[in-house]
């Protein structure tokens, strides 16, 4: 029995088995029910008890030794199966991706929203008023009566005699100081949309788009809307210098205009300065008596700061836009304006 | 305006300074100069002698020179007629930055070195258009400076801002603000003349009262010639052009002053001037020969009978000054600016004169102006002056004290001034003015009609003090939330939301064409429309959004883009009765793939796609389960089989659809909502509810139905066949065969408080089956 075992033995490591096919038939044919060990152990009742001891030990390890062996090859037999799957599964990863559109923001959109951005966390909020105004508070109530030659300068689109296509944002100046029954402090931007009669060039066009600022309270200066505006111009273009240069605007007084140290050049004069180190950005200057009078304010209590930029041009200013028609073209193909600026 | 700086050092001495300096020095304290013309940079340019010209081999017009320019002699190629040997030229040579920008440099022309240039004063930026190169008088010193034997004269293009119009549109008033900036004194010009034994004799009466203020005075036998070349100078450098003695003089007063005058042929007017309204249709031939039609609005100077000028504007024909005029009437006058400004704008005709009318005119000039063309015209027209003059003023003096305090000037400035610096810059600006300690009490000067209020002052003093020493700082204020009004918020969060379904914001034109305002008009709205408009594309106020967006696919079409996704949120404009009506609108389009691939097939836009972005949206605005979609055939510009009705709790707030075939052949999908009537169904609030701790069942059931069923109103009878534990119904599969419609319902069911048991369900949907076979006499599919 002792030879039969080891010549089992010595066939069984002989065997070759390549497939999990061969291995369960191996399996069976050892290891089942009528399995040439599972006959070794029944054979066992037939021997003396001294011989069982022994030859027990010996079909114990033989058992052993072919389950072992067979569950180790199964494992391999199986990742050998699966690798042969995942070679089988091989793409060519060099072919492009599948998109989805992230539909992007008009490039005024985004500036608008940069200046809210700082607006708001000073504590001022976002307003709109209508396109369609009326000739009231557009001109007459921002110190612009009929017949002021600064009206020359804004040539309007009107709809009857009395309504018109605003001109400009600051009629919500007015709107907003009207609104404001009881009075108080204001701090409000106004973002939106306004009409000339421009005829449409690279410079140019019939509709554009404004940002209006007001602040009323108590005690303010050019001191305080100059660190005001200087944040604004930092957060759009950096760490660019500003300065006030005296202007003229009717719902103002002083006035005076922003700008800015041209940050292409650095100051030293190039083609977007017109050699000038200078960028105007915006207008602005403390609210003019007779606006705060005719919309109900106390002058002898309150005073305040007016501010418009023209986004059209900040816009183009801040991504080297050299046509504004581009901002109103929306040529698909321009699409870098859907992603995080950096 | 122009402002020659030559004629400014008349009145204050500015021959010593930097012209651009001095321009900037001016723009930064509120008076833009925008451009310095006839700077000369005279580095590297110099007198030179042309010692031999020879014909140039190579050319029939090009001469080769040999000029001496002191140290010695250079060769250089010229192209210009008068280039001769014995003439004195300006040489400029290798590294001279000629006006134009042109920079000098060696060259070989047609195979000749030439070693610089002999320039012309078009080159030098002192004529416009030159015939050929300037020569200097004989006696100029070669390789000297050319400069002082040329008419250079700094010339200051002015932009101005419309309140600094009255008193900078003119030599005297730009020169106080020269005097203002560099602290200097200024001296007014020569005015006296010889009174001759005659007199003004004219019989003038004003029957208006919008003439302020008029002048007549006589004066005779003018000698009509040639200008002084100083007077053709200064106007030409001032932009106009120099004509006769007379006019020129009339004209430089103008720009003297800033106080237009007139001048009539006395001979031709006769005894009388009356001065009124123009009478309805009353009819002048004016000086260009063309027939002017009047109004009772327009101020015409008449002979007591007709017109002979209509006032501030242009002149008659019938009194003019022509080359055979030997006394003159001059007038010096203010009219009313609203009257002088309608006039020019209704007839078109506005001149150097009219503009100085509406802005105002100084009345201490009236008469100042008057004298001074008088000077002139003795000395430079040999005029004899009449002893007097007429004069009718209605002007209401009163003179406007300003009282303003030093801390007012600080608070407003947020800057310290002091007390002296505020009655220096007071004194620069030449105003008069007390000053009681810290108070100042100025007298608004006549010549700065934007002066009048305190604030004015203020602006005066912080802009001659410097903006620049303006300290900047943030305003202290209270805390206050900051934020968007609720309507702007609510803009914001369905444009962001649509870009994170891929659609590009667009941002276009709110005037359109009455063509497509017609075409798309889907509500029947009344348009607003432009008085005058500036082109035909744009002369309506949009009403809805849709026409803008199909513009943007044809042009992007145009450029071979197939994928669009677009949308824009606009307030769109309407009438209704008298009123102006608001309304924002949110409108998108889409068309071709809604994924990109390179190289496998990705699914299309079709009416469900759109559908399924419409009910995301909505349901993002809370609106789920409220949201139904009903067939609408009627819109003429939507293809009626493949559109409908957007409901939210029933009340419509737009559409969707697909774009007539007509309008757009390719499939392209549109929908478009009224955000403000849609904002006023309130959206749910976000709440949590648990989800259900027992499970759910699904029952699925097929049924052959005629033709044209509705599936919509399938599942709406299968809700209301049902219990209530019945969850959800869904249609998974649809097909159309010429016979009949089958379609495939899915069936949820679950409770919120137990296990479903089988039969439970079974009886529901046996129920349900045998309603729906019934009511649509549809056969169940059994596969």
């Amino acid at each position: 029995m002792k030879e039969k075992i080891e010549a089992a033995k010595k066939e069984f490591e002989s065997l070759k088995i390549n497939t999990l096919e061969e291995l369960e038939n191996i399996r069976i044919s050892y290891l089942g029910k009528k399995g040439i060990i599972t006959e070794f152990l029944s054979s066992l009742k037939n021997v003396s008890k001294e011989e069982v001891k022994e030859l027990g030990k010996i079909i114990n390890e033989f058992k052993n030794e072919v389950s072992n062996k067979l569950e180790n090859l199964k494992k391999e037999l199986k990742e050998q199966k699966l690798n042969a799957k995942l070679e089988s599964e091989k793409i060519d990863i060099s072919l492009n991706g599948t998109f989805r559109n992230i539909g992007s923001a008009n490039p005024i959109e985004k500036v608008i929203e940069e200046l809210e951005e700082v607006f708001i966390s000073l504590g001022f909020t976002v307003v709109e008023g209508p396109e369609v105004e009326c000739d009231l508070y557009n001109f007459e109530m921002l110190n612009l009566p009929i017949g002021h030659p600064a009206r020359d300068e804004q040539d309007t689109f009107y709809i009857t005699d009395t309504m018109l296509l605003r001109s400009q944002t600051s009629p919500v100046q007015v709107r907003t100081m009207l609104a404001n029954t009881e009075k108080s402090p204001i701090r409000v931007v106004c973002p939106g949309k306004t009409y000339r009669r421009d005829n449409d060039d690279a410079s140019h066009s019939h509709q554009f788009t404004q940002m209006e600022g007001l602040l009323v309270d108590e005690n303010i200066s050019l001191a305080d809307l100059k660190g005001t505006m200087d944040l604004v111009v930092r957060r759009l273009f950096g760490n660019v210098e500003s300065r006030f240069r005296p202007s003229f605007y009717p719902f103002t007084e002083p006035s005076v205009e922003l700008d800015i140290s041209c940050f292409k050049c650095g100051g030293k004069g190039c083609e977007l300065c017109k050699n000038t180190g200078w960028i105007t950005v915006a207008g602005a200057g403390m609210v003019h008596p007779n606006v705060l009078t005719g919309c109900g304010y106390d002058v002898k209590k309150y005073n305040g700061f007016a501010f418009g930029f023209g986004i059209d041009r900040l816009t183009m200013l801040k991504y080297g836009i050299g046509d504004i028609r581009v901002l109103y073209t929306n040529d698909l193909r321009v699409n870098d304006f859907n992603r995080r600026d950096n | 305006m122009k402002i020659s700086t030559n004629w400014i050092n008349d009145y204050v001495k500015i021959d010593d300074v930097d012209k651009k300096e001095l321009a900037d020095k001016i723009t930064n304290a509120g008076v833009n100069v925008q451009e310095v013309i006839g700077e000369i940079n005279f580095n590297k340019i110099v007198v030179g002698e042309i010692i031999n010209a020879k014909p140039h081999e190579n050319s029939d017009h090009l001469k080769v020179c040999e000029v001496n320019i002191g140290a010695n002699t250079e060769q250089i190629v010229c192209g210009a007629p008068n280039a001769r040997s014995g003439i004195k030229v300006v040489v400029s040579l290798p590294g001279a930055k000629l006006p134009n920008g042109m920079e000098i440099k060696q060259s070989v022309i047609r195979g000749v070195n030439s070693n610089g240039m002999l320039c012309s004063l078009e080159e030098l930026g002192l004529e416009e258009k030159s015939e050929g190169i300037h020569e200097l008088p004989n006696d100029a010193i070669v390789g000297k400076s050319p400069k002082e034997y040329l008419n250079l004269d700094s010339v200051y293009l002015l932009d101005l801002n419309p309140n600094r119009k009255n008193d900078c549109l003119n030599h005297i008033g730009f020169a106080y603000e020269v005097s203002a900036v560099l602290d200097r004194n200024i001296t007014l010009p020569q005015t006296d003349y010889t009174e001759s034994d005659f007199e003004t004799n004219i019989n003038l009466k004003i029957e208006t009262e919008n003439v302020l203020l008029y002048y007549a005075k006589l004066v005779k036998n003018v000698e009509i010639k040639e200008s002084p070349e100083f007077i053709k100078l200064r106007l030409t450098n001032a932009g106009m052009r120099p004509i006769n003695n007379v006019v020129d003089i009339s004209n430089y007063i103008m720009l003297e002053f800033g106080q237009p005058l007139h001048f009539f042929d006395a001979d031709k007017v006769g005894r009388a001037l009356l001065v009124r309204m123009a009478k309805e249709n009353e009819k002048i031939i004016t000086l260009d020969k063309q027939e002017r039609t009047l109004n009772s609005e327009d101020i015409v100077i008449t002979d007591g009978e007709i017109p002979i000028c209509i006032a501030g504007v242009m002149g008659g024909l019938n009194s003019d000054v022509d080359e055979n005029t030997k006394n003159i009437l001059i007038e010096s006058a203010i009219f009313d600016k609203l009257k002088v400004r309608r006039t020019s704008l209704k007839l078109d005709l506005r001149s150097e004169a009219s503009l100085r009318y509406e802005v105002g005119i100084n009345p201490e000039y009236t008469l100042m102006a008057l004298k001074r063309a008088c000077h002139l015209l003795e000395k430079y027209a040999a005029a004899k002056i009449s002893k007097n003059e007429k004069v009718v003023n209605n002007i209401k003096t009163s003179t406007n004290v300003i009282e303003v305090t030093l801390e007012e000037i600080n608070k407003v400035i947020g800057v310290k001034i002091e007390n002296t610096d505020v009655i220096d810059i007071l004194k620069r600006l030449k105003f008069d003015y007390k000053v009681e300690g810290n108070t100042y009490y100025v007298t608004a000067p006549s010549r700065r009609l934007d002066i009048s209020i305190k604030e004015d002052i203020i602006e005066e003093v912080g802009r001659l003090f410097g903006y620049d020493k303006i300290v900047a700082k943030l305003p202290t204020l209270e805390m206050t939330t900051g934020g968007y009004v609720p309507r702007i918020k609510y803009r914001k969060d369905i444009s962001s939301l649509m870009r994170s379904l891929g659609f590009n914001e667009t941002r276009t034109y709110t005037l359109i064409s009455q063509k497509n305002s017609e075409t798309f008009n889907y509500e029947n709205k009344e348009n607003i429309v432009l008085l005058k408009p500036i082109s035909n594309d744009r002369t309506h106020i949009r009403t809805n959004i849709i026409s803008s967006l199909i513009d943007v696919l044809n042009y992007n079409e145009a450029r071979t883009i197939d994928d669009v996704l677009i949308y824009e949120i606009s307030n769109v404009y309407y009438k209704e009765l008298d009123d102006f009506k608001e309304d924002m609108k949110l409108c998108a389009l889409a068309k071709g793939n809604i994924l990109k691939s390179d190289f496998q097939k990705t699914p299309k836009i079709d009416f469900y796609y759109l559908k399924g972005i419409v009910i995301t949206l909505l349901e993002y605005l809370g609106y789920k389960n409220r949201i139904k979609f009903i067939r609408n055939e009627e819109i003429p510009f939507m293809h009626k089989g493949i559109t409908a009705d957007i409901l939210v709790d029933n009340k419509k707030i737009g559409f969707i659809g697909k774009i007539h075939p007509s309008l757009k052949h390719d499939e392209t999908y549109i929908f478009e909502i009224s955000l403000d009537e849609l904002s006023k169904n309130k959206g749910a609030r976000i709440k949590y509810t648990a989800p259900s701790k027992y499970p759910s069942i699904k029952k699925d059931m097929s049924f052959n139905f005629r033709k044209d069923i509705i599936a919509g109103e399938v599942i709406n009878d299968i809700y209301k066949m049902s219990s209530k534990i019945l969850k959800n119904v869904i249609v998974f599969d649809v097909f159309d065969s010429t016979e009949h419609r089958s379609l495939a319902f899915s069936l949820t069911y679950q409770a919120d408080d137990r296990t479903l048991n089988d039969e439970e369900v079974m009886k529901d949907f046996e129920n349900v089956i045998s309603k729906i076979s019934e009511k649509y006499n549809a056969k169940l599919r059994n596969e």
